[in-house]
């Protein structure tokens, strides 16, 4: 694809069923009333001249640009601001609005750089709109204008000159509209006016700005442009690609000068986000071409030897030998793999098929198993489907919002933004309510133009009891739906739930000792849900990573039922997934009692597909879950592992643990872009690729199958799925793939719900959501219209069982664990980017009370023990956490929150319970002995032979 | 925890999930948890078990699937 930039219509589309046809310049136009002027003229062909009038903003109509003459209006209308009319005659182009154009267009051009760069390359619309309103000359002559201002270039990624400003408001309207931070401003009047980041004092870095890019993206002229394009130069060709970051799944335009990416900018035509972005996928991908990154494969016999670099021939060759030498020795089960969430859905497929066909094993897991593996077995218990049951624009339907456990600004930053534009009144039209039910005080819950209804701030690891009080009120209260109940639910099921839910022992008042929530506050948080209207519940790891989070995710999903949420646009119940696939390393047949499409692996049916597909004998019984093969593994009889993309060392609990499963195998392949944590223990690394640098498809947490495209050769000269490829044909099996779309079609050829994909058909509709076949042509937006997939829908009694994770004297305090808006994971992209200026080092957020009792300052360094372990980090005294509750990231291996953590975890699917540890804090003047063997251990063990140190 | 303290351990959390099911019903459906979701390893520690860790669910659980019906 060449470059050209993207349509812009002027102003946002009308959804109006109602048409009205009106004359355009002698031509008779038929559009959706609401539509302007403008995009009725854009839409047709006919460019109107604007500066202040962008599609992604409601109309502001004061550039004075966009003037037309109408019949029978007096004077002359801004287009932008005047709403189409039926048998309205507009005229664009006359003598009288020519002369307004050039009075107009002549005083912004007396006060632009003459040599204003951006004009040339087409950045800077400047002059292309002069030329539009016929003015080459201005007739003013020097006087006072904005051309000295100095330039802000405090943000990493973009830089603001005044000079070329010409306070449209377009980049402040778009931090409010769009992104809905409300960090920027116009200050002073007339002349002085000027756009600011907030007060005299700020610049762009210290303000609230959130480096979203919105902005950036809204700018007419060069005031606001990302420093990459005056580093490399405008883009020459682009396409279209799905972000490798958080499960959100925006589509951006990879825009591309030669071999070199320029810049990512978000695609309006991008179902999930809407042309919106944030602040890593727009700009945090400097780490695909880091310098730490590793381009050659290396392998050891040991782990306390250097690394030495071989070629990929031999890496293939003595990965192929060690995994036959360990299955000979110890057995067929004695080796396995772990799929990746951040990896495509093909890549995925092939090494949860390299380990079913190839190691004659179910031993595969994925990264899910962290996090949303409660998800699935949740919603498969009670809906049939181990998914959401929405797509993001269902929030534009939702009169409720319920947040729990999640905190979508900073961990799926571009959907926040979708859901705070619905929580603002809008032209007339109330905001959504919102319940949030956090032991945080979520950005969510108050924020600019944003207040939380209800915000409960519960006690780490009560979800359940809160959730079966919220239930107790709906059902004793009588605000059930019983018709959608009796239409579409099990009723014995049901009223054994209702039953259950109405005992005294489960009202608000009886639990409210236990979940330190008021019960007044709570009663009407659960009648708001029950009676608010359309009603969605978002959840995130705060539900899930719980000793019971499986119990959780159905407590949500018999509250969705009991009040007939379910089935339509504006309700449902969404995961919001972390990891850019986790939803589609799941659908993919990453766990090991399931083959793809969630079907179980002692299914004999679905097994004979499978075999009579790849030719070999599948085994019907599960194997280990990530947990289950480094217990394996520490009792001598797992011994090899093939890791795809994830970094165990850092992610999971109780990292010591970790260490000494991966210290007691003979053979772990780390296969990722960096020398991670985990690669600290391995034998045998493989480079990986970038999703800038291979095909391929993600799926988000709408179920949304979106394309990845290559935009670049793979640096380490191949791309993932085909490391993965030659691996298995040294292993003898006969594997073939020319590209990835093969490997697609494969997976649709085996699985019933995506047996409509491909990647023909991904070209030709953009996206598609799973279910996709005959019945589904062009996917499934909502799911469970008219009844849910398992037939009835179930109720499931979950009763509060209290985590084993107990308080006491020793740890007095529950730490719970999280992430920021700037890092994404354990941090290995985000660390190697430009974002550390926002997040240099992980902190522990405490209460001030909490503090002082501890004699703790804010920036303080303190110690944090728990039963597993002890680390040392710096101190942030904030109310935001309540008193008893502590709160960290795990974004940077130095800090290794997860030394803390326990072995605790979910009873039906062993998802570690990060949320919920026991701990104690004090003074601590530096790093503890395992943070010191750690980093001691991390240097030795990154060495290589004939070269330097790579950290 | 060794591997088959976890293991017990497991097993009992799963039980206690399950209880309100009442006796006979959550013995069933910790059985089948088991048989789901654990690997051919783990079930064979946790029916060569025969110590009183097991709470009565999962001890229960643990004799039907010795003896299936």
């Amino acid at each position: 694809m060449t470059y050209t930039r993207q349509a812009d219509f002027g102003t946002p589309a009308s959804n109006a069923e109602q048409t009205v046809t009106l004359s355009i310049d002698g031509r008779a136009i038929t559009v959706p009333a609401g539509t302007s002027v403008m995009r009725a003229a854009a839409e047709n062909g006919t460019d109107i001249p604007k500066l202040c009038a962008t599609d992604s903003l409601e109309s502001f109509g004061s550039c004075r640009l966009c003037l037309v003459e109408i019949d029978g209006a007096r004077g002359t209308p801004a287009s932008c601001t005047t709403p189409v009319a039926e048998g309205m005659v507009v005229h664009t182009h006359t003598p009288r609005l020519q002369q307004l154009r050039k009075g107009v267009m002549e005083l912004y051009l007396s006060d632009h750089p003459a040599d204003c760069p951006d004009c040339t390359t087409g950045e800077c619309e400047i002059r292309g709109q002069a030329q539009a309103a016929g003015v080459d000359t201005v007739r003013y002559g020097p006087g006072a204008d904005h051309l000295e201002v100095p330039l802000d270039c405090t943000n990493p990624y973009f830089d603001f000159n005044p000079a070329a400003c010409i306070v449209c408001s377009r980049c402040v309207r778009a931090c409010d509209e769009v992104q809905g931070t409300f960090a920027l401003t116009i200050e002073g009047r007339g002349f002085k006016s000027k756009v600011s980041a907030g007060t005299a004092d700020d610049d762009f870095l210290s303000s609230e700005c959130v480096s979203c890019g919105a902005c950036v993206q809204a700018c007419p002229t060069g005031a606001l442009q990302e420093k990459a394009v005056a580093e490399i130069g405008a883009p020459d060709r682009s396409a279209i690609t799905t972000c490798a970051y958080c499960g959100v799944g925006c589509t951006f335009r990879a825009e591309m000068k030669g071999d070199q990416l320029v810049r990512m900018v978000p695609w309006k035509e991008g179902k999930a986000n809407r042309g919106h972005s944030c602040v890593k996928g727009r700009f945090a991908w400097g780490y695909a071409t880091h310098r730490e990154r590793i381009l050659n494969p290396m392998i050891r016999e040991s782990i306390d030897q250097p690394w030495r670099e071989v070629s990929w021939e031999e890496a293939f060759a003595y990965a192929a030998s060690e995994l036959k030498r360990i299955q000979t020795q110890y057995g067929r089960l004695s080796i396995g793999g772990i799929t990746s969430s951040r990896c495509t859905n093909e890549e995925t497929f092939l090494v949860q098929k390299l380990v079913r066909q190839g190691f004659g094993n179910n031993n595969v897991d994925t990264c899910a198993r962290v996090c949303h593996s409660p998800t699935g077995y949740g919603l498969k218990t009670t809906f049939g489907t181990s998914a959401g049951t929405q797509d993001f624009d269902s929030v534009e339907h939702a009169d409720v919002m319920l947040v729990i456990g999640a905190n979508p600004t900073d961990g799926h930053p571009v959907f926040a933004s979708r859901m705070k534009q619905r929580l603002r009144a809008k032209n007339g039209q109330a905001g959504a309510k919102l319940i949030v039910i956090d032991p945080r005080r979520i950005d969510m819950v108050h924020s600019p133009h944003i207040e939380a209804a209800h915000h409960l701030p519960l006690r780490p690891g009560t979800n359940v009891a809160v959730l079966t009080a919220m239930a107790h009120v709906i059902v004793t209260e009588g605000l059930a739906d019983e018709a959608f109940i009796r239409e579409r639910c099990d009723w014995d099921e049901y009223q054994d739930w209702a039953d259950f839910v109405s005992r005294p022992q489960h009202s608000p008042e009886f639990l409210a000792p236990v979940t330190g929530v008021d019960p007044a506050e709570l009663r009407d948080a659960a009648r708001l849900y029950a009676t608010g209207g359309n009603a969605a519940i978002y959840y995130g790891l705060g539900v899930t990573e719980h000793s019971q989070g499986s119990s959780t995710v159905m407590a949500i999903a018999n509250l969705a039922m009991a009040t007939g949420n379910i089935g339509r646009p504006g309700v449902g119940v969404n995961p919001l997934r972390g990891q850019n696939n986790v939803q589609g390393a799941c659908d993919m047949g990453s766990f090991p009692h399931e083959l793809s499409g969630y079907r179980h692996i002692s299914d004999a049916e679905t097994r004979r597909l499978f075999e009579q597909d790849w030719g070999v004998h599948l085994d019907s019984e599960p194997g280990l879950r990530i947990p289950n093969m480094l217990d394996a593994a520490v009792d001598g009889v797992f011994k090899a592992i093939y890791i795809q993309g994830e970094d165990i060392l850092q992610s999971d609990p109780n990292t010591s643990h970790v260490a000494a499963g991966l210290s007691a195998m003979e053979c772990v392949i780390v296969h990722d872009l960096f020398l991670n944590e985990t690669a600290n223990y391995a034998h045998i690394f493989l480079p990986g690729s970038t999703f800038l640098e291979k095909d391929g498809t993600f799926t988000n947490a709408e179920r949304r199958i979106q394309p990845v495209r290559k935009v670049m050769e793979p640096l380490n000269g191949l791309a993932d799925w085909e490391v993965t490829q030659e691996l298995a044909r040294a292993l003898d099996l006969d594997w073939n793939y020319a590209h990835p779309s093969e490997i697609m079609d494969e997976i649709a050829r085996l699985t019933p719900t995506f047996a409509g994909v491909s990647f023909a058909r991904l070209d030709e509709l953009g996206s598609i959501q799973w279910p996709a076949n005959d019945a589904a042509p062009k996917g499934t937006p909502v799911m469970h219209i008219d009844g849910f997939v398992r037939g009835l829908g179930k109720f499931v009694v979950t009763d509060y069982v209290p985590t084993d994770e107990k308080t006491g004297p020793r740890f007095p305090l529950l730490l719970t664990t999280g992430r920021i808006l700037s890092h994404y994971n354990v941090g290995a992209q985000t660390r190697r980017t430009a974002n550390t200026a926002w997040h240099p080092e992980d902190r522990l957020e405490i209460h001030p009370q909490d503090a002082e009792d501890r004699g703790v300052r804010d920036g303080d360094w303190v110690r944090l023990a728990s039963r597993s372990g002890e680390t040392t980090l710096r101190a942030l005294i904030t109310d935001r956490v309540a008193p008893g509750v502590v709160y960290t990231t795990f974004h940077h291996p130095a800090t290794q929150a997860n030394v803390v953590t326990t072995d605790y975890s979910d009873w039906a699917t062993n998802c570690p319970e990060y949320k919920v540890t026991a701990v104690q804090v004090i003074p601590s003047n530096g790093p503890t002995d395992w943070q010191e063997d750690y980093e001691a251990l991390s240097e030795r063990s990154r060495r290589i032979a004939g070269a330097e140190a790579a950290e | 925890m060794n591997s088959l303290e976890r293991l017990i351990y497991m097993a009992n959390q799963i039980a206690r999930n399950l209880a309100t099911q009442g006796p006979d019903e959550a013995a069933h459906a910790t059985a089948d948890h088991i048989l789901r979701y654990w690997d051919p390893r783990m079930k064979a520690m946790i029916l060569a078990y025969d110590g009183d860790a097991l709470d009565a669910i999962a001890r229960a659980a643990i004799e039907q699937i010795r003896q299936p019906a």
